[in-house]
């Protein structure tokens, strides 16, 4: 085989390119995509934990205390804090995206973005403070 | 202000040479010169070699999109003193095959735009004598966004979904798509939807959101992606909940 490219008028010969493996690295956004993809192993985890805490309460006080004492091992408080940062990052990332997917309309006017997004933070906090309340008034 | 600036611009010749390679030019700065006016610039005085694509010169047509220093953007709304001092890179799109220098082929997209049939569907069109359908202006707001589309494929080179994998059907046809779906005279948004919700459909989108980033129409394709993937996954549970399905 001849290394010419073999080249007629009717037929051009495209220049085909290959995505590189490290296209997450060319833009901030990019980046910021792949992380987002990568740590939602974190945002699993933090389920799991979630799962075996419900398990353990199950079973009854002894295991609950078991499940308890596992908890503060400072590799599962390592583990426990990476995790919640990630969920968080989660979180917020998610919250600044929903008025991309949600599109309200009220009396024909789009309601801005930064009032969607607000509601949302805002049901957050209502939400966290009324888990809150409920958590430290039995404690 | 430099008397000139270099543009290092990619060149294919396939007669010539089995790969892209960058060629400099250095040519006159100019404060209200955009990279196209460099680009004929170089064409009418230094290179009548170099092959490129524009017409209208305005942002209208689409024609001129190609990358200025990594970025996708329409040449003739990219100013060279934004890139001062240079060199500036410019080379074709991304994910598209190059035909000849900054030339791309964009046979893909235009199937897959006639596959999610960007027009007006009508079960039934009404006689001519009934007149025109009207639309209020708040109905025509809801899809003008879309509208704006010039099919200019920044959007598709900044996509890394498409990248990977080609048989994605791409944001601004799934932006089109939602143009029509969205308008109050169209009756075809359940012939879109078997298109759209298939693999290669709004599911292969995971928001990366760099179309919308790049877009110089401020279509916002990465919004009409999510805002689809909603009406679909509710058609979906509708379906599975109703005993009738969605009729």
């Amino acid at each position: 085989m001849s290394t010419e490219p073999h080249y007629t008028l009717y037929h051009p010969r495209w220049y085909r390119r290959r995505v590189s493996v490290w296209w997450w690295l060319q833009n901030r956004s990019y980046t910021a995509f792949v992380l987002r993809e990568l740590t939602s192993v974190f945002v699993a985890f933090f389920a799991v934990v979630y799962l075996w805490q419900l398990r353990a309460l199950a079973q009854g006080p002894e295991a609950y205390a078991q499940f308890l004492a596992r908890l503060k091992t400072p590799r599962l408080l390592a583990l426990d804090t990476v995790a919640f940062l990630f969920v968080l990052f989660h979180a917020i990332t998610w919250f600044n995206l929903t008025p991309k997917a949600m599109v309200v309309r009220l009396r024909g006017k789009r309601v801005p973005d930064w009032a969607i997004v607000g509601l949302n933070y805002a049901a957050w906090f209502v939400l966290s403070w009324v888990v809150a309340f409920i958590l430290l008034r039995g404690g | 202000m430099p008397s000139t600036v270099a543009l290092a611009v990619t060149r294919y010749r396939p007669e010539e040479e089995s790969e892209p390679t960058f060629q400099t030019y250095e040519v006159p700065f100019r404060k209200d010169w955009v990279i196209l006016d460099a680009l004929n610039h170089v064409k009418d005085n230094l290179d009548g070699s170099l092959s490129f694509r524009w017409s209208c010169r305005m942002g209208v047509c689409g024609s001129c999109g190609m990358k200025v220093n990594g970025t996708p953007k329409l040449t003739c709304a990219t100013f060279l003193s934004d890139y001062l001092p240079g060199p500036i890179r410019v080379e074709p799109l991304d994910h598209f095959p190059v035909v000849r220098d900054l030339v791309v082929d964009l046979t893909d997209f235009m199937r897959k735009l006639k596959q999610v049939k960007p027009w007006i569907i009508r079960n039934e069109e009404k006689p001519l004598s009934e007149g025109e359908y009207l639309q209020t202006p708040d109905q025509v707001d809801t899809y003008k966004q879309f509208s704006m589309c010039i099919n200019c494929m920044l959007c598709y080179s900044a996509c890394p979904i498409y990248g990977l994998e080609p048989s994605f059907i791409g944001p601004a046809a799934i932006a089109l798509a939602q143009r029509y779906n969205m308008d109050s005279r169209d009756q075809g948004a359940a012939e879109r939807l078997k298109i759209l919700s298939e693999h290669d459909g709004i599911w292969q989108c995971t928001f990366v959101g760099e179309c919308t980033k790049v877009c110089p129409k401020h279509v916002d394709p990465a919004g009409a992606i999510q805002q689809y993937k909603l009406t679909a996954a509710t058609h979906w549970v509708k379906a599975l909940l109703l005993p009738g399905g969605t009729r």
